[in-house]
């Protein structure tokens, strides 16, 4: 078998899984089966990160997918399944205007990541040539995600998405960031979380509602 | 190496001990104890980088240089006056029940948590951790905004979370590119992410990825600084929180987002040998003065229009690293230091004349000269300071900025002579009914705190006709580290 073509053409496929996903959650009006979307794109990530330790020999590296799988595909879904539980709002379902221009949008910004990427791709000498532009695309997507939706939660799991993506490019790019660092920004990722969580407590106790328009008050007139 | 040692030690163990003590009174005074300790081994540390040079420690993790040095003992002398006005401004929130002894304890250890993040994020020399920090100084302030549990200061922490949780992103994905570039040419590891490493070989790091990571970066770390379009969270944290956050916010937190960038800058100019870093920051700058002036008319908050006041003198300091070259430099970091220091003077007096007051809105405020005269007095001199008059130092470090703009970037010197001339109509008109005018007030149940007030009017004035001999000379290295 020839394994020098199949491991980029895995990648790939982890990469490409992302990007889907990320249009995906775009689109999902379910928040139940937003924090589903989110734990398989925590799941490519893991894989992609697998792949790429595989290929290059880098310890570390298998090291930081097990921090990913503990920390992306099972701690931060469980405490989000757990927060839905709380508050109550499992089958929540979000109205969300215009799926099919968001699509498009979503399209150009793709467009527009892989030709903010490619000169760089070229340079890389990664495996990972494509993944930098799929990256970007991603981390736009999930920013697009973060301002089109009106609800906390869905709010934070674009927030969580976009952590994915850049990890993923992380990975992909540079073959990881240095240990450290990586430690440290899983546990930002954490607090942050754990704290989102206090505070949609508080939002609900104020307002009765998780829905952000409550949150618009503090505007210039 | 001792005193770095004692400046890491001295927040950290207080951040545990006001876990657990920080609800009782005494807890006012151990945050006072704690940020003494950190004073004291910040002047020890700058002592020491005056005399011997820069310094590395601890495996070349960490690395004090005269551009850092500078802003670790503002930061610890900001973080100790703040904790002296939150003592007596802590007890009047309490007598109002807006703060209950769990949020005492609250309030006191994220207090000495957020101010070691600030410092890990000063002397790290790792570009990595930097961001880890500066992430950790968010969340560190996010839960203080959100302190009094008030549906407006709910909003304003959500906010100030996402907004700068996104801006942060865009920071690591320049973080992530950065390290791309230099893991060419340094090879992978930890050493590609060191700063003095990174320094020394700027100019083989490739300058496409070098631009595009410099924008992610300014995008990021801009987005802390409070620079005009990503501003929008700074205004309500500063307005909903408790003033002494407010305080350490404008003059502290704004400063170290925008030490982060300056790091970046120098990067990103060795390795591009063009003005493109100097340029962005330019225009952002310039942007961020002109509208922040423009917004300051339309407030009716105070402590909402002297943040804007923020944005607009981070603005300028932008718009000064963005010129580059000595003078300007120089300039913008004396602005850096005087800012902190009047700002963080006059969100002091802000605190008291609003607790007094009962409101921030600032026509309910009125005649603080009848009814608390030094208050009112601090707040007419700072006001004054900060809007460029002189003796104060401002008007010092504006007029540098001003004449170097008017040599390097003639048609960008009437815009901002324009957005200060607003500036100024926009807050005296607005702070003079303030301090003179009638009231009936009474005055406030504990006395207020004074000494920080005007200690630092009495440094911003110092630096506004007589800058110490070693003080100059610091700012000149310092200033040559920028370069540009």
């Amino acid at each position: 078998m020839d394994f020098d073509g199949l491991i980029p053409q895995l990648l790939n496929l982890f990469a490409s899984a992302m990007l889907i996903l990320a249009f995906a959650m775009l689109s999902q009006r379910r928040i139940l089966r937003l924090i589903h979307l989110f734990t398989l794109q925590g799941l490519s990530v893991v894989g992609a990160t697998l792949v790429v330790a595989w290929v290059t020999g880098q310890h570390h590296l298998y090291f930081s997918a097990a921090l990913t799988l503990l920390l992306k595909a099972i701690l931060i879904p469980w405490l989000l399944h757990k927060l839905i539980d709380r508050l109550n709002v499992r089958w929540d379902i979000e109205t969300l205007l215009n799926i099919p221009t968001m699509m498009l949008v979503g399209i150009v910004l793709v467009i527009i990541a892989f030709n903010l990427a490619g000169p760089i791709s070229q340079l890389s000498g990664s495996i990972a040539r494509g993944t930098l532009g799929i990256a970007l695309a991603c981390v736009l997507l999930s920013f697009m995600m973060m301002i089109t939706r009106a609800k906390a939660i869905p709010q934070v799991i674009g927030f969580l998405a976009m952590e994915n993506a850049l990890f993923f490019a992380a990975t992909a790019a540079t073959y990881g960031m240095p240990m450290v660092v990586e430690l440290g920004i899983a546990l930002d990722v954490l607090v942050g979380i754990l704290i989102l969580g206090v505070f949609m407590f508080q939002i609900r106790e104020q307002f009765d509602s998780l829905d952000i328009r409550h949150l618009e008050k503090l505007k210039e007139d | 190496m001792n005193a770095l040692f004692v400046l890491y030690a001295s927040p950290l163990l207080g951040t545990l001990v006001l876990a657990l003590f920080g609800h009782r009174p005494v807890g006012r005074n151990i945050n006072v104890g704690f940020s003494l300790i950190s004073f004291a081994a910040a002047a020890v540390l700058t002592v020491q980088i005056v005399e011997h040079g820069p310094l590395h420690a601890f495996d070349r993790q960490f690395f004090i240089d005269p551009l850092n040095v500078f802003l670790v003992a503002l930061t610890a002398l900001v973080g100790l006056t703040t904790a002296l006005f939150s003592r007596p401004y802590m007890r009047v929130e309490e007598d109002h029940g807006r703060m209950t002894p769990g949020r005492m304890r609250l309030y006191h250890s994220l207090y000495q948590l957020f101010v070691f993040t600030m410092l890990l994020a000063l002397t790290t020399n790792n570009l990595g951790i930097l961001w880890v920090a500066m992430e950790a100084a968010t969340l560190a302030t996010v839960l203080l905004v959100s302190i009094y549990r008030t549906p407006a200061s709910l909003e304003a922490a959500w906010k100030y979370f996402i907004l700068c949780g996104v801006g942060i992103a865009q920071a690591l994905f320049g973080t992530i590119l950065l390290y791309l570039a230099a893991s060419r040419v340094l090879g992978a590891g930890i050493d590609a992410l060191l700063w003095t490493q990174l320094d020394q070989v700027k100019t083989a790091l490739n300058p496409g990825i070098m631009s595009l990571a410099f924008v992610f970066l300014l995008l990021g770390y801009g987005t802390k600084v409070g620079l005009v379009p990503v501003h929008n969270w700074l205004p309500d944290a500063h307005a909903e929180g408790p003033t002494p956050i407010s305080a350490v916010l404008s003059g502290l937190l704004l400063n170290v987002a925008l030490y982060a960038v300056l790091r970046c800058k120098v990067l990103t100019d060795g390795a591009l040998q063009s003005r493109f870093a100097g340029d962005l920051l330019v225009g952002f700058g310039l942007l961020s003065v002109v509208t922040a002036a423009f917004f300051l008319f339309r407030q009716k908050d105070v402590k909402r229009m002297f943040a804007y006041s923020s944005i607009e003198h981070m603005g300028l300091m932008t718009f000064a690293f963005g010129l580059g070259g000595p003078v300007a430099n120089f300039a913008g970091l004396l602005h850096m230091t005087v800012h902190s220091l009047v700002k963080s003077a006059i969100f002091f007096a802000v605190g008291h004349a609003a607790q007094k007051a009962g409101t921030q809105i600032m026509d309910d405020i009125r005649g603080l000269l009848r009814s608390n005269p030094v208050v009112g007095w601090g707040l007419m001199a700072g006001t004054l300071a900060i809007l460029g008059m002189p003796p104060f130092g401002v008007f010092a470090s504006e007029f540098l900025i001003l004449t170097t703009a008017m040599q390097q970037l003639p048609w960008a010197t009437p815009l901002l002579l324009l957005a200060l001339g607003v500036a100024f109509a926009a807050v005296f008109s607005r702070v003079h009914p303030m301090v003179f005018g009638n009231t009936e007030l009474k005055r406030l149940p504990h006395p207020p705190a004074i000494v920080p007030v005007f200690v630092h009017l009495a440094l911003g004035l110092m630096l506004g006709f007589y800058i110490p001999s070693y003080l100059t000379a610091w700012y000149e290295q310092a200033a040559k580290l920028i370069g540009g």
